[in-house]
């Protein structure tokens, strides 16, 4: 069997990485942090834990940043194509860093936390967001990289009924809002969101009262430690695209499947990065798209694979594939020629030099169940 | 029962009438998790000691299996389609990979028994 090498790089830790290790988890190298793949259930039964009832993530290697600054929603609204004024206050927004070429630096939350405005963004991405926001924006806000806080995600269709008994409002909330909320004797931050395609919320704590809420929400009956790899799982048949795989910064938004997170306000004026070829893209159609594809065999078709038409034609290429537990077979995004992006088209995959039946389907592959109240 | 042979890449063989019946390590699924999917050769097919053989796949990722022993393929556990998970439960039983007609019964002597292979194996961990 072929093994795969691991490196030297010294990995920084969570403030939950003793828990995890005390839990027997598997910890790997993931955007420079030491995190925890999978527990020793195993990352099939961790998926289906989180479909089925509740799982708790560590997402602490995610970046938390804070913007202050009475402008603060109108000037991040040049580096996103989202509508961010009308955003209400405690209301969470998915949107896109872009690039001046149309192409994503990286993807995010924005919550406007009153006082402040608060994003998450990809751990592999952080120290560039901030980089890019200091450029375009540091003479008129600022912008601050939180150190010293961790984040959470609890998800799962219990997630509500187990956060109640900790911040009883928690369960009132909508899907895509947020609200400070005490738990215990700490300062949390909840916002009723995810990246698993089932209900969910995302805490944020600080560091040094991780480790108690971990273990309070752990020792709840309905709730199991999840891993990357079940997140993975989780996302990719929710249809959710992954920095550096399904979006980077050659891929717009338009050509990704993020024009829905596209404000029409935006659309008609314009004013953000990248706005020329996103506007076009808009107006004319992309010239590729992201799909999701459904292989017909039990083969997966892993990142990388070319895609080919039923004439044996390259047409694209995988940038996610797997196996998804949920659907009980493989799954796939990539990205196709805009003439084979429509729902049924037959595809080609070729795996192992050789092409294997797949059809474009329709995201996502499990419905989301989100909560909106 | 003929014993146990292994390969540095976690693969297992045990050779009974000319005959070898193989397949990966409880090291090698326990690396792995959760087997997915298994592809298996066709009978007939002719492979080198250490070629490749197989492919495994776990959620995460796929991997290449290699042949303890050159030979020709006579049988594949036709089980492993609808259950890999086998692999994971029964490794060096139910969830073998497949038979090969072995060509040259002295590459026996380049794999590891059962104790080499331990101690193989703890000086990975």
């Amino acid at each position: 069997m072929s093994e795969s090498s691991s490196s030297s790089v010294p990995l920084r830790r969570t403030p939950l990485h003793e828990a995890h290790v005390a839990l027997g988890a598997k910890m790997v190298g993931f955007a420079g942090y030491d995190m925890p793949v999978q527990y020793p259930e195993g990352i099939l039964a961790e998926h289906k834990q989180v479909r089925s009832s509740a799982g708790l993530f560590d997402v602490s290697h995610m970046g938390q940043v804070s913007l202050w600054g009475d402008e603060a929603m109108r000037a991040l609204e040049r580096l996103v194509p989202a509508d961010l004024l009308e955003l209400p206050a405690w209301a969470v927004r998915y949107t896109q860093f872009t690039r001046e070429d149309g192409g994503i630096i990286d993807d995010l939350m924005v919550t406007n936390a009153g006082h402040r405005v608060s994003l998450v963004v990809n751990a592999s991405r952080k120290e560039a967001d901030v980089e890019h926001l200091v450029a375009r924006l540091g003479h008129s806000i600022d912008v601050a990289l939180l150190e010293g806080r961790a984040l959470m995600a609890l998800q799962g269709p219990y997630a509500a009924t187990v956060l109640a008994r900790h911040a009883p409002r928690a369960s009132h909330m909508a899907f895509m809002t947020a609200m400070p909320a005490r738990i215990g004797k700490v300062d949390a931050i909840i916002s009723r969101s995810g990246y698993t395609g089932e209900d969910g919320f995302e805490i944020s704590v600080p560091s040094e009262a991780a480790l108690d809420l971990w273990r309070r929400l752990l020792a709840e009956p309905e709730v199991k430690p999840i891993g990357l790899g079940a997140r993975d799982s989780l996302r990719l048949e929710a249809g959710l695209c992954l920095y550096g795989h399904d979006i980077d910064d050659v891929t717009s938004p338009v050509e990704a499947g993020l024009a829905w997170s596209i404000g029409r306000r935006r659309r008609n004026d314009g004013g953000f990065l990248g706005e020329q070829r996103i506007l076009t893209e808009l107006r004319n159609g992309p010239s590729r798209r992201r799909v999701g594809i459904l292989p017909e065999g039990k083969a997966p078709a892993r990142e990388g694979t070319e895609i080919h038409d039923a004439e044996g034609k390259r047409v694209g290429i995988v940038t996610s594939g797997g196996f998804g537990p949920s659907v009980g077979g493989p799954v796939a995004l990539g990205y196709v020629e805009a003439r084979a992006a429509k729902v049924g088209t037959p595809l080609g995959l070729i795996v192992r030099g050789e092409a294997r039946p797949a059809k474009v389907v329709a995201l996502p592959f499990v419905p989301h169940r989100y909560f909106r109240g | 029962m003929a014993e146990l042979r292994y390969t540095k890449s976690h693969e297992w063989a045990r050779v009974e009438n000319g005959v070898a019946t193989m397949g990966i390590s409880n090291y090698a699924q326990e690396q792995l998790g959760d087997v997915v999917y298994v592809e298996l050769p066709a009978p007939g097919k002719k492979v080198t000691q250490l070629g490749q053989v197989a492919v495994v796949e776990s959620v995460k990722a796929a991997s290449e299996v290699y042949a303890p022993l050159a030979g020709e393929v006579v049988e594949v556990n036709g089980a492993l389609a609808d259950d890999p998970a086998l692999i994971n439960r029964a490794p060096v039983g139910d969830g073998w990979f497949l038979k090969l007609k072995v060509a040259n019964a002295g590459e026996l002597g380049a794999l590891m028994d059962e104790a080499a292979y331990a101690s193989y194996v703890a000086g990975l961990k």
